[in-house]
């Protein structure tokens, strides 16, 4: 599968999400932790959504995720070659996010449900980079 | 025991439904909306309530030349109008307003006045979700369902046989768009839309309206038809954000809005005589039979499979056709609220013999929302 990044919905930030993007441009995957509760969250927002306490800080993320769900989409769209995968995956830290599988090839039979994943950031452009996923392993 | 407050007097769908380019979206919501006072023996003049998604209250009452005394603009995606069924049941019951008109209208496949609706680049499904090319309800409704087929051991054949047996109920509907039988095979052979679903899968795309009025229980057995009571009913959001679901295998608005609906009404599953869960996709009846408790853990598949739910079956589920086989035109939940009226009274085309209690259950947005409503023969059971 090849990606057009000319073609892919260029993200805005907004100010509560700014530090996730600013972090996919230093290679980080910023999530946020509750100060009170522990408890970490994402998307983005400026409170816990569990206690509703405004003290969060960042957390960066490890990378390390499961595949825990997808579609293969084969009606045709103008950033990808052929048919290809939306994901849904779980990091390592609980929460999940909506991610493309790079670097295997986009079919049941290789896009096995819980195979480990690590993040891939890839520039696309107006200085946004997306947090892809690809294999833990796979060679870049 | 539960007493009902509140009835259906009035229920009717647009003249025609399918292929409608001669009419407007606004047209469709008037046309259903006289074709529901006719059949309540009602004028314009005696609606003083109206609640509508899709067109804004004021665009539907304006058009209609009602002045409201309530308004309802409550719109979280198809199940949007059984939200409008419980808020008038509460508006009626306290005296805000006598007479309340719900209108659905969508020009779905042919588009005349009609509004689009992409999310912006800077909302969080613009940011989190919109990059990664997701098309719509095609590609993100359908994404949780790999995860429930593993972790409820359900097999993409019983997952076919959601289409195959609501066919079945939609040979028995002239109304119905597709009436021809099918098969598991056929279903799975069918063309890929976004794996696993093939277009048998996926809802129709076509034009419609429906509009129901409800007044006062105690007034209610002065007009031409049964009423349809009111018994119960349950209503929840979870996210507008797939990605973002608690868990990806169990819709926690289905259970909420199902546990609600059927505490307010007083009732047990064995009392169920009749069933419509919305179908926008062929899993979401599955999800449905297990989140508002009909069926057991895992337990869906084989019981659709296995023609329970089919014509004869113990449990009749969707029996106009679904958002699969017979309508769909973006916000099916008016269609579902139509039949089940059309059950209770005895007027259905695949008529269920002797259906008391009817629950109609509906979804918002993809997995976003959701709104239960148990109607019954009787006023008091
Ligand atoms: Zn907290």
């Amino acid at each position: 599968m090849k990606i057009d990044f000319e073609q892919v919905t260029v993200p805005v930030p907004t100010p509560e999400t700014a530090h996730f993007w600013s972090g996919c441009v230093a290679g980080e995957l910023r999530l946020q932790q509750c100060d009170d509760c522990s408890r970490v969250y994402f998307p983005p927002r400026p409170f816990c959504p569990d206690c509703g306490q405004r003290a969060v800080s960042i957390l960066c993320g490890s990378g390390k995720a499961r595949l825990l769900s997808y579609v293969i989409n084969h009606r045709p769209h103008p950033a990808f070659d052929g048919p290809y995968a939306i994901a849904v995956v779980e990091l390592e830290e609980g929460v999940t996010m909506m991610a493309n599988i790079l670097n295997v090839p986009q079919t049941p039979e290789a896009l096995i449900l819980d195979m480990p994943l690590k993040v891939a950031f890839r520039p696309i452009r107006q200085g946004i980079v997306l947090p892809y996923f690809e294999p833990d392993g796979a060679d870049l | 025991m539960s007493a009902a407050k509140v009835a259906i007097v009035g229920a009717a769908e647009t003249t025609a439904l399918g292929r409608i380019p001669q009419m407007s979206q606004i047209q469709l919501h008037a046309d259903a909306a006289l074709n529901a006072l006719a059949d309540a023996g009602l004028t314009l003049k005696d609606i003083d309530g109206v609640a509508t998604a899709g067109e804004s209250p004021t665009a539907v009452a304006h058009y209609l030349g009602i002045a409201p005394n309530w308004v309802d603009g409550t719109a979280v995606g198809g199940c949007s109008f059984m939200l409008h069924v419980r808020h008038a049941v509460a508006a009626i019951e306290s005296g805000l307003c006598q007479c309340v008109l719900i209108t659905h209208g969508e020009s779905g496949r042919s588009n005349v006045g009609r509004a689009g609706w992409a999310s912006s680049p800077g909302s969080l499904s613009g940011q989190f979700e919109s990059p990664f090319g997701g098309m719509g309800p095609t590609t993100l409704f359908t994404l949780p369902v790999l995860r429930f087929l593993k972790d409820t051991g359900t097999t993409l054949e019983q997952l076919a046989s959601v289409a195959v047996i609501q066919r079945q109920w939609a040979a028995l509907n002239p109304r119905a768009t597709l009436k021809e039988p099918t098969s598991v095979e056929a279903v799975l052979e069918d063309r890929m839309i976004a794996y696993p679903f093939t277009k048998s899968q996926c809802c129709l795309v076509t034009d419609g309206g429906g509009a129901l009025i409800l007044v006062a229980a105690e007034r209610a057995k002065d007009f031409p038809q049964s009423p349809v009571y009111i018994l119960g009913s349950g209503e929840s959001t979870e996210t507008p954000m797939i990605s973002q679901m608690q868990d990806l295998t169990r819709s926690r608005a289905f259970q909420m809005a199902g546990a609600r609906a059927f505490e307010t009404a007083g009732i047990q599953h064995s009392d169920v005589d009749h069933l419509m869960i919305y179908d926008a996709f062929a899993h979401l009846p599955l999800y449905g039979l297990e989140d508002l408790g009909f069926c057991g853990r895992g337990e869906a598949g084989a019981f659709i499979a296995s023609g329970q739910t089919a014509p004869g079956g113990i449990l009749p589920l969707n029996t106009n056709g679904g958002g699969l086989s017979y309508m769909h035109s973006g916000m099916y939940g008016m269609y579902a609220l139509q039949e089940s009226v059309r059950q209770v009274r005895g007027t259905a085309a695949a008529k269920v013999a002797g259906v008391e209690i009817s629950v109609c259950h509906g979804v918002g947005g993809m997995f976003g929302a959701s709104g239960t409503v148990v109607m019954s023969a009787s006023k008091v059971r």
